[in-house]
């Protein structure tokens, strides 16, 4: 829509862009940037000179034609190579390809043409006399460089190349000048008359880009025109660097709107139709599929002629052209090459590539804005009339169209030189206008199949117009919902005359090579007006209708299209393959060697023993969460590992868990070593440091999920007991995010008791237990024991171990303290009583008498009175004795016997 | 025999049965991300079509032609512009979320280690959270377009797909460009998964993990519009986002894709590898 806006209002800017693209179009090569200065790469061995040549042949006046002379490597004679730069350009655009061609074994020599550069001289647009003399002088000047191969005296092995004013020039030289060996032209014109003057109609935009940009020198060519002498003369008004006759003709024909036989005339002389016979050197031809200015029409005519007199020829299409698009320079030079180390080293292997190729869309890459080009080739040539026919019957009755005054608005195909429209159109789009009642449309049936139409398709019209007329033939890709679509945006014009009572005409529409799929139809249209071209200003009525109700589509099903994917860089595989590797190894190393010793049978009875288990903390070389740690749990006990905070207790349950690494000493469960994930952890169920429950999920969903997760049969969860002790009443089928933290508490215990573990490891389990819970936990593990299994209890609270656990293990700073049963580490399991003295401790004599009294095992000192440990003797007995002592005692009560045992043990307070 | 269980392990443990990909599922499923995601997903087109209905139809936009502009043609098209204004950002999240989130968040619950210490082993464990955040996200990506293709064709009509810039794809042919398209999107967000992964195992915050992926993803971005980078931004995941555009043409343009997917399935795959090195040596202490 943004593009068909603008062209309504043709102003100055997208004339100058249009402008601007057009002359980039014409260079050629104008997607490489502005040449490097002659010192660029090594090797290459530049040598500029501006030559004095004659001014046509015989004359005295000299021209001066700036030349550039590449040759690389060793001194040997090799062929010799002539570039040609495109209308509007020098010989600095083809530095980059000069200087590739050096290095490839060739003497390359390029020049810029008259009026072009620094060289001087008017554009002749490749008059014989002119440019074509000058072409000769310089093969004369390379036949006397030692380094150019000779096939005789004076006439150098020579290979000729350049696209659209430089093709020419390579036909042009090949048909004045018997030393060209070999050519090949690209986007170039047979007949400069046929391509500006198509059918006698006036190609005004294109023709008007041509003269524009000779006349004002190479000022809208951006890059090109760095460095160059302003026109030489700015007096004649829009001549420039024209020679005058052609420069007159052109303002001639532009104002008229018509051409003449005497512009046709001038055209065809400078044309390489002209010498069309004598050009038989093997020729390369590209040519633009994208191109209004010079169609595949053009490369059909060369083909055909030079075959004709015996030459190879190869024919290839160009997805891009004059109208833009991709250039495939690469593949062109790579081709070209190719086809001179044939042609001109001799080199039978080279591959000359096949007699037809064409290259197809395969769709737009949306990440960089590009077509992506897939290559059909044919064994030979099948010309514009194709290898076979369709005849695709066309409907559609008599219809008369009106040729607006002025002959405007003008119906639109496509955009000289605009660029970018392939990709347009691969993609769907493009912009193609006609205006109601000024164009008359036969159209097909949806088409069962599709058909790939490669060539030139025919039509038979019959057309009355009183005054004659001129009109525009074209054929539309009709998609099923209507949408048209131009194919390369090219038209045909006819001038039509003499049709007062009516002409039957053979319409040959617009050489293409497009597929129109199946359910699309083919829509004849030939319109009033073109944008692009001249036709009559005066309004008129023209009536057309077929002649012959069908359509004639050439078809090629021997051009085949080669498989895609050839075109994906190396990357494409060779990345992920990288990937896999380097995963490989960041898998394969780094592994922690882990010497787990294997299972030790004798120990298959023992639940847990620890051997020097040794972790530091994180970062630390001498800083120990645990040191050294050994100790054993026997079947049926319940163990308390007892410990103030900070003692290693939790550590040493996350390392029997497997979640943490030792840094030294030994696991055993059931005598099977535990690493990260050791099967023999299935055996114990553990509750460590708070429960870890999915939020989102009820109580039972948790339990149910979790075992599942263990794999294990269902029914050997236990569920039912689990939820027992975990006593959660109805909120089991609430979500845990709900529960408060005893509820979490109870249900991650529930957990570690599924399936009924044979070691049960709980740490400090009775955290947000009210005291009647406490009570019931406590009585939940003795009988858990009792039945063969283990428990083993964390806690720094004694209370909690104190009442439920047959052996201790006591921690303090990461080391073991004590290990052993409860009565072992109490003393024999006696009563401890506290007595209060009034008026202080007693002294030594008072302790001795208490220390010595029947049935007492040891009597200390404390604060307030002595700590008595009876070993036979009732508290009541007790008393009495110490009241016939006569010690004043004033209080008497049971001590908390652990804690003084821990305290003792630890050296410290809790 | 492979059915015998380790020695020493607990009656009907086999490792390989552990954290079965059908109870990692569920343990996911109803989490309330989840449930949000899906109907921010589910109610995006729909969100669309009300925006349609007030606004009009959408304008041919000014400079760039976009999915947008055909979006109430066809259901097809609906789907496809769905796509379009979703791919850069709205189907990202979803990814680093499902993976990024998945060890994180259990680290975060301290459910982790007692899944470890069921014991699943550790590889295991990545492999089943893997698999289902990936499952995950691939069925994010899903109900997006077939929420707007369902919703867009009730709304629209249906019938073919009509490209922006002209032209039609028959609507079988488009709907399976549109598979093929949603195929690609989850590849191409296999970079993503892979760095969200990976960020899961290093921290027990869900959000830097997802924070960090998406972080990183606008970091590719960014880095993609450098255009001084040449070349080197074809090596950026980001790169080739909308790479899936190629199959919305007459004629499907599948290099790009290629291209696209290699990028990520290759930094996917170092990525999952640096995730499973890592958690293999990790000491849990969340």
């Amino acid at each position: 829509m943004d593009i068909r806006m603008r062209r309504r209002m043709p102003g100055f800017r997208w004339r100058l862009a249009a402008g601007a693209a057009a002359l980039a179009a014409l260079v050629g090569t104008a997607a490489v940037p502005p040449a490097q200065a002659a010192d660029g790469d090594p090797g290459v061995n530049v040598e500029s000179r501006r030559l004095a040549l004659p001014q046509s042949p015989g004359s005295d006046d000299r021209v001066r034609i700036d030349t550039s002379y590449y040759t690389a490597g060793d001194t040997g004679r090799r062929p010799a190579v002539l570039l040609g730069h495109g209308f509007g350009g020098s010989k600095k655009d083809l530095d980059t390809e000069a200087r590739r061609l050096a290095q490839h074994g060739y003497a390359v020599l390029t020049w810029s043409a008259r009026g072009f550069g620094r060289s001087t001289g008017k554009i002749g647009i490749n008059d014989p006399h002119n440019e074509g003399n000058d072409v000769r002088r310089l093969i004369d000047w390379l036949a006397r460089q030692p380094e150019v191969q000779l096939d005789h005296r004076g006439d150098p092995r020579v290979g000729v190349t350049g696209a659209s004013y430089g093709g020419a020039a390579s036909l042009l030289a090949a048909g004045y000048d018997d030393r060209v060996d070999a050519i090949a032209p690209q986007n170039t014109y047979w007949n400069l008359a046929d391509a500006l003057f198509p059918n006698g109609v006036f190609k005004k935009m294109w023709a008007g880009f041509f003269f524009t940009t000779g006349s004002f020198g190479t000022a809208l060519g951006g890059n090109t025109a760095a460095g160059a002498p302003a026109p030489s003369s700015r007096t004649d008004t829009g001549c420039g660097r024209f020679e005058k006759p052609l420069c007159a003709m052109y303002q001639r024909v532009a104002s008229s709107g018509k051409p003449d036989d005497e512009a046709r005339r001038m055209l065809e002389a400078r044309s390489p139709s002209a010498v069309g016979d004598r050009i038989d050197v093997p020729t390369l031809i590209f040519q633009g599929q994208s191109d209004s200015l010079f169609p595949l029409s053009n490369a059909d005519a060369m083909a055909k002629k030079i075959k004709s007199n015996g030459a190879p020829v190869s024919v290839d299409w160009l997805a891009g052209g004059h109208d833009g698009g991709d250039q495939e320079t690469d593949r062109v030079r790579a081709r070209v090459t190719h086809w001179f180390d044939r042609y001109l080293k001799g080199d039978r292997t080279a591959d000359t590539g096949p007699p037809f190729r064409v290259s197809r869309s395969g769709g737009v890459d949306t990440t960089d804005g590009r077509a992506r080009l897939r290559g059909a080739t044919g064994s030979r040539y099948p010309g514009l009339d194709g290898t076979a026919t369709r005849t695709i019957p066309l409907t559609g009755r008599e219809q008369h169209v009106e040729n607006p005054a002025g002959a405007t608005p003008p119906a639109i195909s496509g955009m000289p030189g605009a660029g970018g429209f392939d990709r347009l159109a691969a993609i769907g789009g493009g912009v193609a206008v006609d205006y109601p009642g000024q164009t008359a449309t036969f159209q097909s049936r949806p088409l069962k199949q599709a058909v790939r139409l490669t060539g030139s398709p025919a039509a038979r019209v019959h057309v009355k117009a009183p005054d004659g007329a001129v009109l525009f033939a074209k054929v539309y890709d009709v998609g099923p919902n209507g949408q048209q679509l131009l194919p390369s945006h090219l038209v045909t014009p006819v001038r039509i005359s003499g049709a007062e009572q009516g002409r039957t005409l053979e319409l040959r529409l617009p050489p293409v090579d497009h597929e129109f799929a199946a359910g699309h139809r083919m829509r004849l249209a030939l319109a009033a007006t073109d944008l692009a071209y001249s036709s009559p200003a005066e309004p008129a009525t023209y009536s057309v209708s077929l002649d012959r109700p069908a359509l004639t589509v050439p078809t090629a099903p021997g051009v085949r299209t080669d498989p895609a994917s050839s075109s994906l860089p190396w990357w494409v595989w060779g990345l992920p393959a990288g990937g896999a590797l380097v995963a490989a190894g960041i898998l394969l190393t780094g592994r922690r060697r882990i010497t787990a010793p294997g299972a030790d049978p004798g120990l298959a009875d023992v639940p847990l023993v620890i051997d020097g288990l040794t972790k530091r903390y994180a970062r630390s070389e001498d800083r120990y969460a645990v040191q050294d740690l050994s100790f054993r749990v026997e079947r049926g006990q319940v163990l308390g590992l007892l410990g103030p905070n900070g003692a290693g207790k939790t550590t040493t349950l996350r390392m029997l868990m497997g979640l943490i690494r030792p840094d030294g000493g030994d696991i055993r469960v059931f005598g099977h070593p535990v690493v990260p994930g050791a099967p023999v952890l299935s055996r114990v169920g553990a509750f460590v440091e708070g429960a870890g429950s999915l939020p989102h999920l009820t109580g039972r969903a948790n339990l149910d999920l979790y075992w599942k997760a263990t794999g294990r049969p269902a029914a050997d969860a236990r569920v039912e007991e689990a939820l027992e002790i975990a006593g959660l009443g109805d909120a089991v089928d609430r979500p845990v995010r709900t529960y408060s933290q005893g509820m979490r508490q109870r249900l991650a215990i529930a957990q570690a008791m599924l399936g009924l573990p044979d070691l049960l490891i709980l740490d400090e389990p009775t955290n947000g237990l009210d005291p009647s819970q406490i009570r019931e936990m406590r009585e939940v593990l003795v009988r858990y024991a009792a039945d063969g299994r283990t428990v083993i209890v964390s806690s720094h609270l004694l209370a909690e171990v104190e009442q439920c656990c047959t052996h201790l293990v006591v921690m303090d700073r990461g080391r073991l303290v004590t290990a052993g049963p409860v009565t072992d580490i109490t003393g024999d399991g006696g009563d401890t009583l506290a007595v209060g003295v009034a008026g202080g401790p007693p002294s030594q004599v008072v302790l001795d008498k208490v220390a010595a009294l029947p049935g007492v095992a040891s009597a200390d000192v404390t604060e307030t009175g002595m700590l008595v440990r009876l070993d036979g003797v009732s508290a009541h007995a007790f008393l009495a004795e110490l009241v016939r002592l006569e010690i004043p005692v004033d209080r008497l009560g049971t001590e908390h016997r652990l804690e003084h045992a821990f305290l003792t043990l630890i050296g410290g307070s809790a | 025999m492979s059915t015998l269980p380790p020695v020493g392990s607990a009656p009907g443990y086999r490792a390989r049965n552990t954290l079965p990909l059908r109870v990692e599922a569920v343990r996911q499923l109803k989490r309330r991300r989840t449930l949000i995601t899906a109907a921010v997903l589910a109610a995006l087109p729909f969100v669309l079509i009300a925006a349609f209905a007030i606004g009009g139809d959408p304008e041919r936009g000014r400079g760039r032609i976009t999915l947008i502009d055909t979006a109430t043609a066809s259901g097809l098209n609906f789907a496809t512009a769905c796509l379009f204004v979703s791919a850069g950002f709205v189907l990202v999240v979803p990814v680093a979320l499902f993976a990024g989130d998945t060890v994180a968040s259990e680290a975060n619950w301290s459910s982790l280690r007692y899944l470890l210490a069921a014991p699943v082993p550790r590889a295991r464990l990545l492999l089943s959270k893997l698999v289902v955040a990936l499952v995950f996200s691939a069925a994010a990506m899903v109900l997006l377009p077939l929420v707007a293709l369902v919703a867009g064709s009730v709304a629209y009509g249906w019938g073919d797909l009509i490209l922006p810039t002209g032209g039609s794809l028959p609507a079988g042919t488009a709907a399976a460009r549109i598979a093929l398209v949603v195929g690609y999107l989850f590849v191409g967000q296999l970079v993503t998964a892979g760095l969200a992964f990976w960020l899961s195992t290093v921290t027990d915050a869900p959000l830097g993990a997802v924070g960090g992926a998406v972080g990183l993803t606008i970091v590719g971005n960014v880095l993609d519009a450098v255009t001084a980078l040449g070349d080197w931004r074809e090596l950026l995941p980001a790169h080739w986002q909308f790479a899936w555009i190629n199959a919305l043409q007459p004629e499907l343009e599948r290099g790009a894709m290629i291209k696209g997917a290699a990028v990520s399935v290759a930094f996917a795959l170092v990525l999952f590898a640096l995730a499973f090195r890592h958690f293999r040596n990790k000491d849990v202490v969340s």
